[in-house]
């Protein structure tokens, strides 16, 4: 560790890509610095006041030179702005095929769930070259998960989720540091990310899980906790099935329709009331505000996700985290997400909430209540 | 030495209210106003928090919102929305009645001014009490009939305390400042040459009024469209 | 009388100026002489400054081993907090208006005092009561929020004393506003005839823009702390995610005004570069009208940029878009300025006194600040460098490299206009050195660690991280002599300096054309502005 570096590795594609960025910018600083410095630097000794009573030259102004040095700064700051946005934009929005981690801060350390059911304290393992979206949850303050080496951080958030992603690109070990104060132990709350090759990483991956996968993690307290009584299959028509709901977009009893995505389930699972699937009713579902953490929040929504496709499917697989399922990316099933990821998925097979809804409604019996 | 400061305030004697640093009365009038109005300027970014915080949580639970509806005293805020609008009457006619230096007259609509204030805060104060028997003050054992929005509606509610409360403490402060004007006009301090006090506190009064303007349908009309 | 050359006015002591006028501590305390005020308030902010400096030293010095060995993480925590708190608040945002402004506005207008000076004098009380507030919560064990007070650390989990800190920040901001207040009425109702807005010293449009900013932001701090406070005392979830709260809501707020907050902090740092640059240039500023709209321009779009400061809180990507570009236009009004100060030392008649040194201090080392502020502005490099030690070293290289510097070097220009005494040249420039070079030395290694990776508010860092800490705490130690050096061979030159004449600088400006110290009520006649600003050089007939 005595190695002086001036920049950290660069371990991801987005950290090369915002390397680049940065010697543009550090180029162009230097030019405008030398510039102002060295202009200062001359005048002041080419100008030096050499009598008392001398008397310089009157100068006014000269709207042009105002204009030039006005528009150019602007024009190259125009192209850092484009530049930057680009960067930006290719490294916000995760690709669909992405493996899904997920990680849990607290005060005063990173807790990290993979969806096979391993788990890790201040520590993340990734293959090399596959994109990986974490998905980060906070148990108490904010927080940060930072990795200098990917250039990428996201801010930790209680009340809900942010993700961040990237495609590592160099084996090795890299910093992991919280980087939004959280109060006495901030400093410590850091950890190691280590990238592996492909082999490497099944191997790592083979050898945790043994509480199960974090669907069926999930699966078992979706019956502690009697969610499946209702939501699994329900003759009295009380509550939405959720068999095919994520990834769907939802129709809501306001007339909104709203995408199924991990936001969604949470919130469904916090704050029953804040949206109501259309033709059912309110204050039926509790809350769940206090009787799950963080984690167990993830594992709820990793196993509805896989109620989205039929078992045994390739996605399904990939859901679950099993080993066979790594090396097949995407497939038929996968939800596809544009920016900001909310177009519709193509899968007439399974049926969505909405044609449930619209089913059940245009039965003549068991239809629901009229809305008061 | 003495000379050249008399150079100065030279004039200034005669016009008692004449401040040394000002060279006329009207500069003096013109700068009390200017003030008053960049410090109401404050008051509407002070205010504006709050209302930036109550557009937020609104878009993010209109339901709850709305549904708090059933538990605000809207008559009573109806009815100190009149009161307030008849004070701000009362206070131009004081304004009035200073610039033209009708002493009684100015006397007797700060009194009412200051009677509308007070009934004001007293409804104010019964609106409180209610909530408190309700048991709508956050923090203090707050409950909510309709479960499923009961944390929304405890942020609306705490939204209503603080915002009318800081409301109340400007009326309280407006009140205050009313009964030194009555105290100063009661010495004549008044004359139709000068009257800037009656002028600036005029204003402040209105502000307070219109701030009570735009919390009034935020805070007790929401949802009152909606059935039931 | 002096029996040397009749050119000599009067000697000061024989003078009846604001200092002498009145003996005793009553006439000091419940003076409305803008002049005393600002003497008040000088003493008030550098007894901050260095209650602030005394924090940074100890972090500095805990900063030059990687472990936390020197302090506890929990002191720490305070530690960095009650720097920001008191630097922001109780130093760099009163600092050169509530000095440099209250002296010399109505000098520079040509007016007898401010518009209110009783409120002047109250805005006085009302932060040292605020300061109190600050200092007690020190005291009580201090804060741990960092400055920025995020919920939900600071409304639920923080054990110290928020409220206390939170209350000093809330009233200080009064005087803020009043400050402003005064500034604003002042410009616009008491100029001499013949002072017109175009013919205004530059000090002054630019404590005109800080003044917009004062009054139109700082009500949103105080509301913001107010929610904050009401949330710690009666658990109620205005911010509190476990309610429904929005913990991001209190960073749109407080950020709001803390985002034009730094520009209250700068721009009069701006006002007084203006200042000295075309008088030890001997030469008119450059672009008058540019460099006067720049600082209104200044403060209106620094009111559109907060939201950089949540780039990475999970804000939507098109509103970050919008934040970045308008945070990039913010930037050309400070690089106009910078030309322009430049333009006019160009063929101009320069000389290196003191606070000329600060003023190219100031220049390149704001210069430096800027563009790494524009650095932050470019999304994704903002996504690997916020909250780390790149952030802190941009800020301090603009309020640090660039109002301290000007902040001093303003003093040094105005020193013999306000006390009639000139300090010793020589230790002046060797401060302003010593200054410059412990600066560099501080802050400059921080943007390596930053791009580094190293996250801010750390106690103990990763080893690999350590020579360029130990240079910055090297740097630290020599700053904090630099600073002590003109505090001392200031306070001496009030006893033992030379007196100074009306003008020791042959500056341009109405302030220049009364004794030094100044009489209570500032001018023996009327002044009558006949000239456009800085008309240094020929005699100007044309309006520029």
């Amino acid at each position: 560790m005595g190695e002086f570096q001036l920049f950290p590795e660069a371990a991801s594609v987005g950290a090369t890509q915002v390397d680049h960025l940065y010697w543009f910018l550090c180029a162009v600083g230097i030019v405008f610095t030398a510039l102002i410095f060295l202009c200062v630097f001359i005048f002041a000794i080419k100008y030096r006041r050499k009598s008392e009573d001398e008397i310089p030259h009157h100068v006014e102004g000269s709207m042009k030179l105002e204009i030039v040095w006005s528009v150019i700064p602007f024009l190259i700051m125009l192209v850092m702005f484009f530049w930057g946005a680009k960067v930006y934009f290719t490294n916000y929005t995760p690709p669909p095929n992405a493996l899904d981690i997920y990680v849990t801060g607290k005060q005063w350390m990173w807790k990290v769930q993979y969806p096979g059911g391993q788990r890790e304290i201040n520590e993340l393992h990734v293959p090399i070259n596959r994109p990986v979206k974490l998905t980060l949850a906070s148990e108490d303050v904010i927080h940060s998960f930072y990795v200098p080496a990917f250039r990428l951080k996201r801010d930790v958030v209680p009340g809900r989720f942010n993700t961040e992603w990237f495609t590592a690109t160099k084996p090795g070990r890299y910093h992991l540091f919280c980087a939004e104060y959280c109060g006495t132990e901030h400093s410590g709350m850091i950890g190691w990310v280590t990238v592996m090759e492909p082999a490497d990483y099944q191997n790592w991956l083979a050898g945790g899980g043994a509480t199960g996968s974090m669907a069926q993690q999930g699966s078992q307290l979706f019956q502690q906790l009697g969610c499946s009584t209702c939501h699994l299959q329900d003759e009295q028509g009380r509550c939405p099935i959720l068999k095919g709901v994520y990834g769907s977009r939802v129709l809501l009893d306001d007339g909104r329709t709203v995408l199924a995505d991990d936001a969604y389930v949470r919130e469904s699972i916090l704050n029953p009331n804040a949206k109501i699937v259309a033709g059912f009713k309110p204050d039926i579902m509790p809350t769940f505000q206090g009787q799950v953490s963080e984690e167990q929040l993830l594992q709820l929504i990793v196993y509805v996700k896989s109620l989205a496709v039929k078992p045994n499917s390739p996605m399904s697989a990939a859901q679950t985290g099993s080993s066979e399922g790594m090396h097949r990316t995407g497939g038929v099933n996968a939800p596809s997400q544009a920016a900001g990821g909310n177009e519709i998925t193509t899968q007439p097979a399974r049926e969505s909430a909405f044609q449930q809804i619209h089913r059940r409604m245009t039965k003549p019996e068991g239809k629901p209540e009229e809305k008061k | 030495m003495a000379d050249a400061q008399t150079t100065i305030v030279e004039g200034h004697e005669e016009i008692p209210h004449l401040q040394h640093h000002f060279d006329d009365p009207e500069q003096q009038f013109n700068s009390s106003q200017m003030g008053m109005w960049v410090f109401l300027l404050t008051e509407i970014m002070f205010f504006g928090g709050m209302f930036g915080a109550y557009t937020v949580y609104r878009a993010m639970y209109p339901g709850a919102f709305a549904s708090t509806r059933h538990h605000m005293d809207t008559a009573l805020g109806a009815i100190n929305t009149m009161v307030l609008l008849c004070s701000s009457l009362t206070m131009v006619l004081a304004v009035r009645s200073a610039q033209l230096g009708r002493k009684k007259p100015l006397l007797s609509f700060i009194g009412i001014t200051v009677f509308f204030g007070l009934i004001f805060l007293f409804i104010k104060g019964l609106e409180y009490y209610h909530k408190y028997v309700e048991h709508l003050i956050p923090g203090y054992g707050f409950q909510y009939p309709q479960q499923a929005y009961f944390h929304p509606a405890q942020i609306l509610f705490c939204l209503y305390f603080v915002m009318t409360g800081f409301h109340a403490l400007h009326m309280i402060i407006g009140i205050g400042l009313m009964t030194w004007l009555f105290i100063k006009a009661k010495n004549d301090t008044f004359t139709p040459e000068y009257y800037t006090p009656v002028e600036i506190c005029g204003l402040y009064w209105h502000f307070v009024d219109i701030v009570w303007i735009f919390l009034f349908p935020l805070l007790y009309l929401i949802g009152l469209h909606l059935p039931g | 009388m002096s029996t040397v050359a009749a050119v000599h006015e009067p000697r000061a002591e024989e003078r009846e100026n604001y200092l002498n006028a009145n003996y005793g501590w009553k006439s000091w305390l419940f003076t409305t002489d803008h002049k005393r005020i600002a003497i008040l308030y000088i003493v008030s902010i550098t007894l901050f400054f260095f209650i602030g400096g005394f924090f940074a030293l100890l972090m500095r010095l805990e900063l030059a081993t990687p472990q936390g060995d020197l302090v506890s993480s929990d002191t720490y925590n305070k530690l960095f907090t009650m720097h920001g708190i008191i630097m922001v608040f109780f130093f760099l945002v009163p600092s050169i208006p509530a000095t440099l402004g209250n002296f010399l506005i109505p000098l520079m207008v040509g007016a007898k005092d401010l518009a209110f000076p009783r409120i002047n004098l109250l805005s006085w009380y009302i932060y040292i009561i605020g300061g109190i507030f600050a200092i007690s919560a020190i005291a009580m064990g201090g804060v741990d929020t960092g400055w920025t007070f995020y919920t939900p650390f600071s409304s639920t989990y923080s054990t110290t004393f928020v409220v206390a800190a939170a209350a000093g920040i809330f009233i200080a901001g009064f005087s803020s506003i009043l400050t402003g207040l005064n500034f604003i009425v002042t410009i616009h109702k008491m100029r001499a005839p013949g002072m017109t807005w175009g013919r205004l010293p530059l000090f002054v449009w630019s404590h005109y823009a800080t003044s917009l900013i004062q009054i139109l932001g700082t009500p949103v701090i105080a509301i913001t702390l107010a929610l904050l406070g009401l949330e710690r005392i009666f658990h109620i979830g205005i911010f509190d995610p476990s309610i429904g709260g929005d913990p991001i809501l209190f960073q749109h707020l407080f950020w709001f005004y803390s985002h034009p907050a730094v520009y209250i902090m700068i721009l009069p740092g701006m006002g007084v570069i203006s200042e000295i640059v075309p008088c030890f240039s001997r030469k008119r500023i450059f672009g008058y009208n540019f460099v006067a709209a720049s600082s209104i321009a200044i403060a209106v779009l620094g009111f559109l940029v907060w939201g950089h400061h949540l780039f990475v809180t999970g804000q939507s990507m098109y509103a970050s878009l919008m934040f970045s570009i308008l945070s990039m236009v913010v930037a050309v009004p400070s690089a106009i300025k910078v030309f322009n100060w430049t333009a006019t030392m160009w063929r101009g008649s320069i000389s290196y006194q003191t606070p000329m040194l600060y003023a190219f201090g100031f220049i390149g080392l704001f210069t430096i600040g800027g563009l790494t502020g524009v650095f932050l502005a470019t999304l994704p490099i903002d996504v690997h460098l916020t909250d780390t030690y790149f952030v802190i070293a941009h800020f301090h290289y603009v309020m640090v490299g660039g109002m301290v510097m000007a902040y001093l070097g303003g003093m040094h220009f105005w020193w013999p206009k306000i006390t009639g005494k000139l300090y010793p040249e020589g230790w002046a420039k060797f401060g302003a050195l010593i200054v410059f070079v412990g600066f560099n030395l501080t802050f400059f290694p921080q943007f390596i660690l930053g791009y580094q990776g190293m996250p801010r508010r750390y106690h103990a860092y990763a080893p690999e991280f350590q020579v360029l800490n130990v240079m910055s705490s090297a740097g630290a130690s020599i700053l904090g002599v630099g600073y002590l050096i003109p505090f001392i061979y200031l306070l001496w030159s009030l006893k033992y300096g030379k007196p100074a004449g009306k003008n020791p600088f042959g500056a341009k400006g109405l302030e220049w054309t009364t004794y030094s110290p100044p009489p209570t009520f500032n001018f023996d006649e009327q002044p009558v502005m006949r000239e456009e600003a800085y008309a240094y050089g020929e005699k100007e007939e044309v309006v520029g």
